[in-house]
């Protein structure tokens, strides 16, 4: 195996521990959306040890993108620029409001801030839909690999399908992380059929996604990923709807996690050895050899990210358990 | 105005504003840290509760602070692949590998420990929970490490090779002792240190004259500050006189350049001030001191100093035709007004520092001039602008020099119209959160009391 796989496979890695982390940290503040002030206020406390360190996997995945496939990075960056603006103006005013939404005690104050947190979760999660749909499906990238559409070519049914699939994902998700987080009865008891209905959400959507996958892009000459979707469509399935009888948060939060790392290794595999596919012609599509750096660069990234990601697991797992407690209820 | 100068000015902006905070996080993380350790080491019982708060007090300013510098930091990333494809593209073998490095190893470190530390105060032992604001401390400073790797590789390639039209890393090792990167390093860190200490100097000196519940401590903490400030102010001279020391060699167009001599010169003199004409090539007029320049930089009267016209005669013959000065007029005032800053710190640390140390004990009469002081908080941040302006409108018109030129590396798919969406967008929402984060800071300063009460 050559070290462009490796990194290929490294990129997945890190892309599934973002959307795995984070995708919990935007369904906490996405399902922020239906919840009272105070209810609020729980919610956060339930991500706030965690969220910052959760969204450097994001800030890795793209400093590894740029280390180990550079044109891959200029390429994705460059053509998504009015999105990625959309989601940093986002970014910038949840990790923002963390900090400032407690500083005072004045409830419009804090209205706003959990505004920001709530359209801060929403549009990276249904953006980073839309990329990845993106991806896949192919975009207008000329001999150079320079994107030549615009904004709106970005917008397109499966993109927009694959960014509500993302979003009711995570929702589905945050809730099942809030549900092994949270100690007030009432509150879980509201937060078990919300979660039952993102996970019939997710499914639905996944499904869609999958269907307008094989009908939008060439997925089907990689059936692996196809079969990938579905068996992450029937992980999916095993959790959310037993809740009425059997429930388990922490099984359902389980599914959740598999049912994301599935669908990110389904998109790298029908993305295989592609990682940005060009619509105008299959030659000019980038794959992990035409964007790479030099096997030099490559091997000295591979030695890094061969010590550190596990040092970094270890001691970010370790925050875990000293905030093992659940989120006390406010009076 | 296209894609081009207003990605320049975007990055500009970006980085500037970034850089309003990322210096206080360098210096302050290390002051609280500090502060804790104190707090933890002190045995009396009401001193330990009022140490305690003011960990708390300074760690609420840094991580005001720290959230500002980390959601511009994200921005940061970002904008070398949205603006700049085409140098991430060329660069991408060498650039990428620090970013990456400092994500994993910095960015994780800082953002993980610090979660722990604001919530983990009573989770952790003591001991464990001061280690968690040290690792914080250690990551920020880590992290501008790797930047710094970066950016001096752009000021002053080295290890890397040109493969297929790109640049590609030959020896990682040479890229992390680029000789650059020390003067670079060290005159960041320590201005982060000075930052910091000048903002703690001006909060302690305000709580001293408004709060009479609290003054006590803080007048401990304007002591400690002003040993942290000098410290910084003292580091940053010798590192700025070793960087420029090193120019000479490294970069001297951007040497010759910020002190607007023209023509090559031994001994050189020091130019106070200069009526400087960049068409023309030459000072229509000027006032200097003879043969300073050339003491500066060889510690002796003797010693040539290359002009910016022979210089740009040496470009010319090496790059091919073009025009391969910076903008010499603000190179030079910037460069004074970052030198004049720094003394100007020196100067009211050293007063502030009398005060605190002799005349601890009738210190509140000197509450009305503590209560002016907060006018000179921005003083250490024009400093940090300027001298950031320094360094990269220093080496224009190249981004890496001597090996892509700015206007070869601004992504190709870009419009006007879109990058003006984002300038603005950008500068607005940094604007009103620098005037929200400064007002939520100066709230709660105003509002926290350092007292005996147990919490």
């Amino acid at each position: 195996m050559d070290l462009n796989i490796v990194w290929f496979i490294l990129i997945a890695v890190l892309f599934t521990g973002f959307f795995i982390l984070e995708g919990f940290d935007y369904g906490v503040g996405m399902m922020m959306l239906f919840r009272s002030q105070n209810e609020r206020t729980q919610f956060i406390k339930a991500i706030a040890p965690v969220w910052d360190a959760n969204e450097v996997w994001m800030i890795t995945a793209g400093g590894a993108s740029f280390a180990a496939f550079p044109h891959f990075y200029a390429s994705m960056f460059s053509t998504f620029y009015l999105a990625l603006f959309l989601m940093l103006v986002a970014l910038i005013l949840r990790g923002v409001a963390f900090e400032l939404r407690g500083k005072f005690k004045n409830s419009d104050w804090i209205n706003f801030w959990d505004g920001a947190i709530i359209f801060g979760s929403f549009v990276p999660a249904f953006l980073w839909g839309v990329a990845m749909a993106n991806l896949l499906q192919g975009l207008p990238i000329d001999s150079q690999m320079h994107y030549t559409g615009n904004f709106f070519t970005l917008l397109n049914p499966f993109s927009i399908i694959s960014g509500l699939f993302f979003v009711s994902l995570f929702m589905f998700h945050g809730a099942n992380f809030l549900r092994m987080k949270l100690e007030d009865e009432s509150l879980l008891y509201e937060l078990k059929s919300d979660a039952r209905a993102m996970g019939q959400a997710a499914w639905t959507s996944y499904l869609c996604f999958v269907i307008a996958a094989v009908h939008d892009t060439d997925v089907m000459s990689y059936t692996s990923g196809v079969l990938i979707f579905a068996a992450a469509m029937g992980v999916l399935s095993a959790g959310f709807p037993k809740m009425k009888e059997k429930d388990s948060p922490t099984f359902t939060f389980v599914t959740g996690t598999v049912t994301i790392t599935m669908t990110v290794i389904g998109l790298f595999v029908a993305l295989f050895p592609r990682l940005m596919v060009s619509s105008l012609n299959p030659e000019w599509s980038l794959t992990i050899y035409n964007a790479a750096s030099t096997p030099y660069t490559l091997t000295i990234m591979t030695v890094a990210a061969v010590i550190l990601v596990p040092v970094v697991l270890i001691y970010q797992g370790w925050t875990y358990k000293i905030f093992k407690e659940r989120v006390k209820p406010i009076k | 105005m296209d894609a081009l100068i207003l990605s320049r000015l975007q990055f500009a902006i970006t980085t500037f504003y970034h850089f309003f905070f990322v210096p206080v996080t360098l210096g302050l993380s290390i002051f609280v840290a500090l502060l804790e350790t104190w707090y933890i080491n002190s045995y009396s019982y009401y001193e330990r509760i009022k140490l305690k708060k003011l960990v708390k007090f300074f760690g609420t300013i840094f991580l005001i602070n720290f959230s500002m510098g980390v959601v511009t930091g994200i921005v940061q990333e970002f904008h070398f692949g949205m603006n700049w494809s085409e140098y991430s593209r060329f660069m991408g073998d060498i650039f990428g590998a620090p970013l990456a490095l400092e994500a994993l190893t910095a960015f994780f470190l800082e953002s993980t420990f610090i979660g722990i530390w604001i919530f983990g105060w009573d989770k952790l032992s003591e001991k464990l929970h001061c280690a968690c604001i040290w690792l914080v401390a250690f990551g920020s400073n880590l992290s501008a490490f790797w930047i710094l790797v970066a950016n001096s590789f752009m000021q002053h390639p080295v290890g890397y090779r040109i493969e297929d039209g790109r640049a590609v890393m030959d020896n990682f090792f040479a890229l992390v002792t680029n000789p650059y990167l020390f003067g670079e390093y060290f005159h960041s860190f320590f201005a982060g240190i000075s930052t910091a200490g000048f903002l703690v100097i001006i909060v302690s000196a305000w709580k001293i004259a408004t709060d009479d519940i609290s003054r006590e401590m803080f007048a401990k903490t304007l002591r400690r500050a002003v040993l942290f400030s000098l410290v910084g102010i003292f580091g940053v001279m010798g590192s700025g006189h070793l960087h420029t020391q090193y120019l000479n060699t490294g970069n001297p167009m951007k040497l010759a350049s910020f002190e607007a001599l023209w023509e090559t010169e031994d001994p050189a003199p020091f130019a106070v001030y200069a009526d400087i004409n960049q068409d023309a090539g030459k000072n229509d007029s000027e006032i200097a001191v003879p043969k300073l320049f050339t003491f500066m930089l060889y510690n002796s009267f003797s010693g040539e100093v290359k002009g910016i016209n022979d210089l740009q005669k040496d470009a010319q013959e090496k790059y091919g035709p073009g025009y391969y000065i910076p903008d010499v007029k603000g190179m030079f005032w910037s460069f004074r007004i970052m030198v004049g800053a720094g003394g100007f710190m020196l100067l009211t640390v050293l007063v502030m520092g009398v005060i605190a140390f002799f005349c601890r004990d009738n210190i509140k009469k000197f509450a009305c001039c503590f209560k002016m002081l907060p006018i000179l908080l921005p003083v250490p941040f024009i400093a940090n602008s300027v001298g950031w302006y320094i360094a990269e409108a220093g080496r224009q018109p190249w981004i890496v020099v001597g090996l892509q030129k700015t206007s070869a590396a601004v992504s190709p798919n870009l419009t006007g119209s879109d990058v003006w969406i984002t300038l603005i967008g950008f500068t607005a929402i940094y604007l009103v959160l620098a005037i929200v984060a400064v007002v939520t800071a100066v709230k709660f300063i105003n509002r926290t009391k350092i007292n005996e009460e147990a919490e």
